[in-house]
């Protein structure tokens, strides 16, 4: 080392030496928030072994078809829900309490794509008593209990082709939306040729009701609109309660090559429905009639199995001039995210094609209809100017902005797909004051309480399409990932870095003591309504009816009763209706039999659920419980007997020698 | 210069260290008040013979009351017959005669709190060894642990 370079050394360590204890003796002891704002990020992720999380998150699984559950802000994997896709983990889809829940007026569909996640809300707050999902592919929303943290209840839409502007809910659970975003031809099932699209093909945004004791839901009636693409949707807050949002793009009415022939339109519409008014209007008999199949699969009492109740029609609302209940915005170009801001003023759409985020104010389209500032109607209905409702365009915002969460503190913030960021910006002077990477490809972004009146806005968590180089390598298909940011301070901070599962498409995060108290630990026996449930040991036993065989079988630590079956023959359909008889919390059995065709299934405490198993070749069938339950677990175990077709061997069932 | 920028930053910080060690004081001794006292108290004389528990003090125990026997016996056919035998061992002690060895007090405190009577009690312990499985709690509240006695009680002026 040179002498110059080392006195220089020197000089900076001394310098540095001395700084350090300046700024100690200034200060004194730093307290917990000063070391936070020094920016280590790992404290702040930092949740002690045997502590909870200040947030629950619910990140949809996209293709997965799932619902995840995560802590937040540490990043604790806590739960997949499962929801529109089979899951033979907990044999949802595969048991026959659960099957039903899939089925559709297009038969069992083992699959979707779950998108939006949207939690239940009361005043305008997340109540955190249910949660809500779409499903994109054929269309459907599910309702998730969050005393169980099970899906419930799956409805279809009909006469909608992919239901993505879903399922956001209105600020007192009034309504769910769902809404097409591929128009077809409304009349179910027509066979028109595709180049009839402007003439045959329609929209339909539907509204679906709420029950507000149980959160049951229930198609009210779908709003027929314009071919083009309805891609997202939100409620309006406050002011704008009565009120629902949805984007659209494709108003050129293209039906190929949509990403040349689609982005033609220097704007696309938001379309602004005044939900109160349109339910007011169909109460006064101005909806139609219309045949429809769609499904509604649900559970009639605490538990047992779903049903498939089956609906032919649908109550259908086509605009007509001087109903004043729905308007188009236009909005540059091709909008993709529609956000209320929590004071229910500011409509902000997302145009992935735009070099502005146009912001529209609620109270100015409101003062235009009732100017009658239109340029124009679209099959009845208003298209409103678009200088009388626009309040601000956020400029330099970055290349493709997409979505945008508010803090409530006047700022918001927006995911910008293209240069892969979020931008902050401020709701006074539409001017961007914050931004920062995303990795990579951000889709939507959520905040901690968003998309309420009230925003915690401790965290943001982006949520992205590609991980490329950010964990140790997985192969050419990695999955996506999500980043969680601090937003507290003037400055968003990224804290964590972490994978999820499926594609997590959008989140809701809810304070965690929202939901914590009525969440369930067991299912209580004497509640057990389920028709094959035991509700007495004794009464264990197997029922012959005709090739119908059907095991009452209950499960404790750490044997099935009953254990020894006989009198089983090939060509028997066998039904194992599974009790669990523990009380005790987290205390799961399961089962599983040698050659059944479809999965095990676990049983939670004071949970009945039912397995079909078909055997084809004669033989002894071990069968074991598949949860670890106790010490003895390995012991959990039994025989069952097939013999063959016209075998007399007598129907015998048997634990312990009595 | 940019090649001794980390090391610069450790050794400030190095510097650092015991200066702030010093304050760590009083979160530690937080830690000490919050550990829970260890119960190193042996058990009372009414614990020994009737449990660790929600029953602390002798239960009335009367003429057999028949609504109580029949509530009693709903619970007891749901809740506890896949592991207890009347007569003879399965995975837990025969119940039939249970209250020729046990007094109801203890019957009631073992079912409202099998997981601490296993751990605490001396009997519990031994059982333990004995049956080499923790009892569950099957949620039972405790009326209704009184309502099992009563069917027990019955069962026992019948069959004994």
């Amino acid at each position: 080392m040179d002498n110059k370079k080392s006195n220089t050394l020197r000089g900076l360590l001394l310098g540095a030496g001395f700084i350090a204890v300046a700024a100690f003796i200034f200060t004194g002891c730093p307290s917990q928030q000063s070391m936070f704002d020094s920016g280590d990020a790992a404290q702040k992720v930092y949740v002690a072994p045997g502590e909870h999380d200040e947030y629950y998150g619910f990140f949809s699984g996209g293709y997965s078809g799932q619902l995840s559950v995560w802590g937040l802000p540490s990043a604790r994997f806590l739960k997949v829900i499962p929801v529109f896709s089979q899951d033979p983990e907990t044999g949802y889809g595969y048991s026959e309490e659960t099957k039903p829940l899939l089925m559709t007026s297009y038969g069992f569909i083992p699959w979707d794509d779950s998108h939006h996640p949207h939690i239940s809300q009361t005043n305008g707050d997340a109540d955190g008593r249910w949660i809500y999902i779409n499903a994109n592919n054929t269309p459907r929303i599910a309702r998730i209990d969050l005393q169980t943290f099970e899906t419930k209840e799956i409805l279809e839409l009909p006469n909608t082709g992919g239901n993505h502007a879903s399922s956001f809910v209105t600020s007192n659970s009034e309504y769910v939306i769902g809404a097409t975003r591929f128009s077809i031809p409304y009349e179910m099932d027509l066979d028109v040729p595709i180049d009839s699209y402007s003439e045959e093909f329609r929209g339909a945004l539907s509204f679906i009701a709420l029950d507000p004791e149980t959160g049951m839901m229930e198609m009210d009636f779908q709003i027929l609109v314009p071919p083009y693409n309805y891609d997202l949707g939100r409620a309006g807050k406050g002011p704008s309660s009565d009120w629902v949002f949805f984007t659209t793009y494709n108003t050129e009415e293209a039906h190929t090559l949509l990403e040349v022939n689609a982005s033609r339109n220097d704007k696309d519409y938001v379309a602004a429905v005044n939900w109160k008014r349109a339910a007011e209007l169909v109460r006064n008999g101005a909806g139609e009639t219309m045949s429809a199949e769609y499904y509604h699969n649900y559970y009639e009492g605490n538990q047992g199995i779903a049903i498939n109740d089956v609906k032919d029609q649908v109550t259908v609302l086509t605009p007509q001039d001087g109903q004043n209940f729905i308007y188009f915005l236009p909005t540059p170009k091709s909008p993709h995210g529609v956000d209320i801001d929590p004071t229910g003023e500011y409509i902000v759409a997302g145009g992935k094609l735009a070099t502005v985020i146009p912001v529209h104010s609620f109270s100015r389209m409101i003062e235009a209809i009732e100017n009658q500032r239109f340029e124009g109607h679209v099959e009845n209905i208003p298209i409103l100017d678009y200088d009388a409702t626009i309040i601000g365009e956020v400029e330099n915002p970055g290349l493709g902005p997409l979505h945008t969460e508010f803090d409530g503190r006047g700022y918001a913030y927006t995911s910008v797909y293209i240069s892969s960021e979020i931008v902050k910006w401020s709701l006074e002077t539409f001017e961007v004051v914050d931004r920062i990477d995303a990795y990579y490809s951000i889709g939507h972004l959520m905040i901690t309480g968003g998309d309420t009146k009230n925003p915690d806005a401790r965290y943001l968590v982006g949520l992205t399409k590609t991980a490329k180089d950010r964990y140790l390598p997985t192969g050419p298909k990695q999955n996506h990932p999500a980043q969680l940011y601090d937003i507290s301070g003037d400055r968003m901070q990224l804290l964590l870095d972490f994978p999820t599962i499926g594609e997590p498409h959008y989140a809701q995060a809810i304070r965690a003591d929202i939901v914590t108290p009525n969440v369930k630990q067991i299912y209580e026996m004497e509640d057990n309504d389920h028709p094959y449930a035991l509700r007495r040991v004794a009464d264990n036993r197997v029922e012959r009816d005709g090739d119908v065989v059907r095991i009452y079988m209950s499960s404790t630590r750490s044997h099935f009763r009953p254990d020894n079956i006989e009198g089983i023959r090939v060509g028997d359909t066998v039904y194992i209706h599974l009790t669990n008889l523990e009380q005790e919390w987290d205390v799961v059995h399961g089962i599983a039999v040698k050659g059944a065709n479809n999965s095990e299934i676990l049983v939670a405490p004071g949970q009945t659920k039912s397995i079909k198993w078909e055997p084809t070749r004669t033989g002894i069938y071990p069968f074991y419980c598949t949860a670890f339950c106790s010490a003895l677990h390995q012991e959990m175990q039994g025989y069952i007997r097939v013999s063959a077709a016209d075998s007399d061997v007598p129907l015998t069932w048997s634990t312990g020698g009595n | 210069m940019n090649t001794y920028k980390p090391i610069l930053t450790s050794i400030a910080l190095f510097l650092l260290i015991p200066l702030f060690y010093a304050c760590g004081g009083e979160e530690s001794s937080d830690r000490q008040t919050s550990q829970p006292e260890v119960e190193e108290a042996g058990l009372s004389d009414f614990e020994l013979e009737h449990g660790i528990g929600p029953v602390t003090e002798p239960v009335e125990i009367g003429e057999i009351d028949p609504d109580l026997v029949t509530k009693g016996r709903n619970i007891y056919e749901m809740k506890c017959e896949m592991c207890h035998n009347y007569q003879g061992r399965m995975v837990g002690p025969e119940l039939g005669n249970v209250l020729e060895r046990r007094s109801p007090e203890f019957v009631m405190n073992f079912i409202l709190n099998p997981g601490g009577m296993t751990r605490d009690h001396p009997v519990g312990q031994e059982l333990l060894r004995e049956y080499m499985t923790v009892m569950p709690f099957q949620n039972v509240q405790r009326d209704e642990a009184r309502a099992i006695v009563e069917y027990l009680r019955f069962y026992y002026e019948e069959n004994y």
